[in-house]
């Protein structure tokens, strides 16, 4: 089993995440919106890169948790962090119930689940547009700012919200992973049959770890929600679900790291390629991805790691 | 392209007196994705009266800075307008294809006190995101209710049956030709929604012929979905001469027309422009845009960026090139001009756009089918925003 201590390294990437606040305080905003990814991707690492639950529905935790902050700060109170934590409960319930279904599921029937479920979500909220406002988004709310700090034009208060719930969202996760329900997970992901032989109750663990996982996605759903003050039927959607599952691969699943440094790479590329020629970027983006999935198919932790290990 | 631009305008500003002497337009538009052709055709728009009207007005050089949204995506309009503001320095946001991108740049026009200029997104509210806000496309309850009461009135139709596209715009329209058309003293027989993508109608139009009303009222977005729509009313056997179809402008537009073919005779249409219209102004602005757009032709999108960038030349005019937000909005309150849709205005109330409706009916001339307008209703407020005004 890893070391489940801080390594050095980590230390300097988190000390990194502060750079943002000196070196490039016009990209605050978008810094925020990368931490938010990085929070989603970590949690469909939890499911996928450790207990192997492939997901094409994620997003319907991450929309989950949006509305539900939106519909709070629309028609109860406007404080973010209460709101946050009945956001992550809702998406946890939510999780939990779809949870009893997933599990029993592997491979192209879950792809196909997880994916019906994801647009049924949507295809919800669509309809519902009484409640969340439909295709024009979820009007009327506006979240001034978090204990006292306003989410202003430049996201000084956006980014350091975000990174502090990423963070902590990271604590909990690395003590998941490392722990001996993380190892199960593991096995589980291994040899999904053998692991009942020694005892372990494998469906009830990954119930916990798919509804685990949705609440983080619900989290950062919210946390989107907060610092922009906006939810929209995009938040649900099939592209989100997506995107987020590119971000895991090309950073790395299984990693923890991955979905974090795939979210800083791809929404970071995306914001560099779209502001050279914002018609065609997506050529770019696409290049980037054969790339990677060529030379590092393992992601680009994977990659890293196989180059470390190379001289030996 | 955007490079040589971009060196040709930094060595006019070289040029010219100094760097402060440019007006910079953001516009965060929707250049990807499922709506990337909505948002070329409107910065096409503006690109032409760009070329009209030359890039320098009161005396200082008009620069476009497009960023992608990629869709409807809140979240990441309201970042790149942020981003716009903060660190392009821009004075001026416009575009805006979509409701739910301009309601959130809305935020940012208010907090960073930026003229906004939406060239597109019909919801009615989105004029109330932002005090420094004007629109020049059209909105939905403008076009809808005004048609609901003409057709229950001057159209003479007693009933109708409605059916629209099941999503935000299309529920808009069912409700605003609704309303207005009951007000007005008709009767709506029965409703029905279809799916956004969906692609064959017949089921849901042997519901409409089962009730034989006199009527059917559709919305549908534009695209290939018309087509299909009016295939299921040959195949069904709705006689288009007995049983009177009404649309927005959206149902018989360009590439809907071409593939419907003749189904498409009879058809009624409430729009605010057609790039068929005959009127001098209209066919000088088509073969500019032709050339601008690689031979394409406008459509509603593209009047929209032409009328915005004409908005925000009139009001830079006004202010002789000062781009504080309070002194271009007020400039651009009340402007009046003839544009290639005809004439219209800037409510100097609403800050929304006043325009004519016209009452078009799809027919042959010169074996070419086109939209004949054959009434107009003059220079039409926004009914919703009229409704806010005396809520307040």
């Amino acid at each position: 089993m890893e070391n489940a201590r801080f390594r050095p390294l980590e230390y300097v990437f988190w000390a990194c995440t502060l750079l943002p606040f000196l070196v490039t305080p016009s990209y605050l905003s978008l810094a925020s919106q990368v931490a938010v990814t990085a929070l989603f991707a970590l949690s469909l690492d939890l499911i996928l890169g450790y207990a192997g639950i492939v997901s094409l529905g994620h997003a319907a935790f991450f929309g989950m948790g949006a509305y539900t902050a939106g519909l709070i700060a629309k028609h109860y109170w406007t404080e973010p962090l209460s709101g946050l934590l009945v956001a992550a409960v809702s998406a946890g319930v939510l999780g939990y119930l779809l949870s009893h279904i997933v599990v029993r599921f592997r491979h192209l029937a879950l792809i196909m689940l997880t994916m019906g479920f994801g647009l049924l979500l949507a295809e919800a909220a669509n309809s519902a547009s009484a409640l969340t406002g439909g295709a024009d988004g979820l009007q009327g709310f506006h979240v001034p700012g978090v204990l006292g700090f306003k989410f202003d034009m430049f996201g000084r208060a956006a980014y350091a919200y975000a990174l502090a719930v990423l963070f902590l969202c990271f604590l909990v996760a690395r003590r998941i992973i490392h722990s001996p329900f993380g190892l199960a997970l593991r096995g589980i992901r291994e040899n999904a049959t053998r692991m009942p032989a020694i005892g372990a109750p494998t469906l009830a663990h990954l119930r916990k770890a798919y509804t685990i996982a949705a609440v983080i996605a619900g989290i950062a759903g919210a946390v989107l929600t907060h610092t922009t003050s906006t939810v929209s039927l995009e938040t649900l959607s099939f592209g989100r679900s997506a995107d987020v599952l590119v971000i895991l691969i090309l950073g790395g699943a299984g990693r923890l790291y991955g979905g974090i440094i795939g979210a800083i790479i791809y929404m970071v590329a995306r914001d560099q390629f779209s502001g050279v020629n914002p018609q065609y970027w997506y050529f770019w983006i696409g290049l980037l991805l054969v790339a990677v999935v060529m030379f590092l198919p393992n992601g680009i932790l994977g990659g890293l790691r196989a180059l470390r290990k190379k001289p030996q | 392209m955007l490079r040589t631009s971009f060196v040709l305008a930094a060595a006019l500003s070289a040029f010219s007196v100094n760097a402060q002497q440019t007006v910079k337009i953001g516009m965060p538009l929707e250049l990807s994705g499922q709506f990337a052709d909505t948002a070329n055709q409107m910065l096409n728009g503006a690109k032409t009266y760009m070329k009209e009207h030359g890039d320098t007005v009161a005396g200082k050089k008009i620069e476009i800075i497009t960023k992608d949204v990629g869709g409807p995506a809140p979240d990441v309009a309201k970042r790149l307008s942020q981003e716009l503001v903060v660190r392009d320095n821009v004075d001026i946001l416009a575009g805006f294809a979509l409701t739910p991108n301009a309601m959130a740049a809305g935020d940012v026009s208010a907090e960073a006190k930026k003229f906004m200029v939406v060239m597109n997104a019909a919801t009615s509210a989105v004029i109330t995101k932002s005090p420094y806000m004007i629109r020049t496309s059209v909105t939905l309850p403008q076009v809808m209710e005004t048609f609901g009461t003409w057709a229950a009135t001057k159209g003479g139709i007693k009933q109708s049956y409605t059916m629209v596209t099941d999503y935000g715009p299309g529920h808009d329209s069912e409700a605003a030709f609704q309303s207005a058309f009951k007000a007005a003293g008709g009767t709506i027989v029965g409703s029905v929604r279809f799916p956004v993508a969906n692609p064959d109608f017949s089921a849901f139009v042997q519901r409409a012929k089962d009730i034989s009303p006199e009527s059917i009222f559709i919305f549908i977005p534009g695209g290939a979905q018309p087509a299909a729509l009016g295939k299921a009313f040959a195949e069904r056997g709705i006689d288009l001469k007995k049983t009177k179809v009404l649309g927005s402008g959206e149902t018989t537009a360009e590439a809907a027309l071409k593939s419907m073919g003749d189904n498409a005779l009879g058809i009624i249409t409430a729009w605010h422009y057609d790039y068929m219209s005959k009127v001098p102004l209209n066919q000088k602005f088509v073969k500019e845009y032709q050339s601008v757009a690689n031979g394409r032709n406008p459509d509603f999108f593209s009047i929209g960026g032409y009328d915005g960038m004409h908005a925000i030349y009139e009001a830079l005019k006004k202010t002789k090139g000062n781009t504080d937000a309070q002194a271009l909005v007020d400039a651009a309150k009340g402007l009046k001009w003839e544009s290639p849709r005809g004439p219209m205005m800037i409510d100097p109330e609403t800050r929304d756009v006043v325009q004519n409706v016209y009452i078009r009916r799809v027919e042959k001339v010169a074996g070419e089918l086109v939209n004949v307008p054959f009434d107009t209703i003059p220079m039409v407020k926004d009914p919703a925003g009229e409704r806010r005004k005396t809520q307040k």
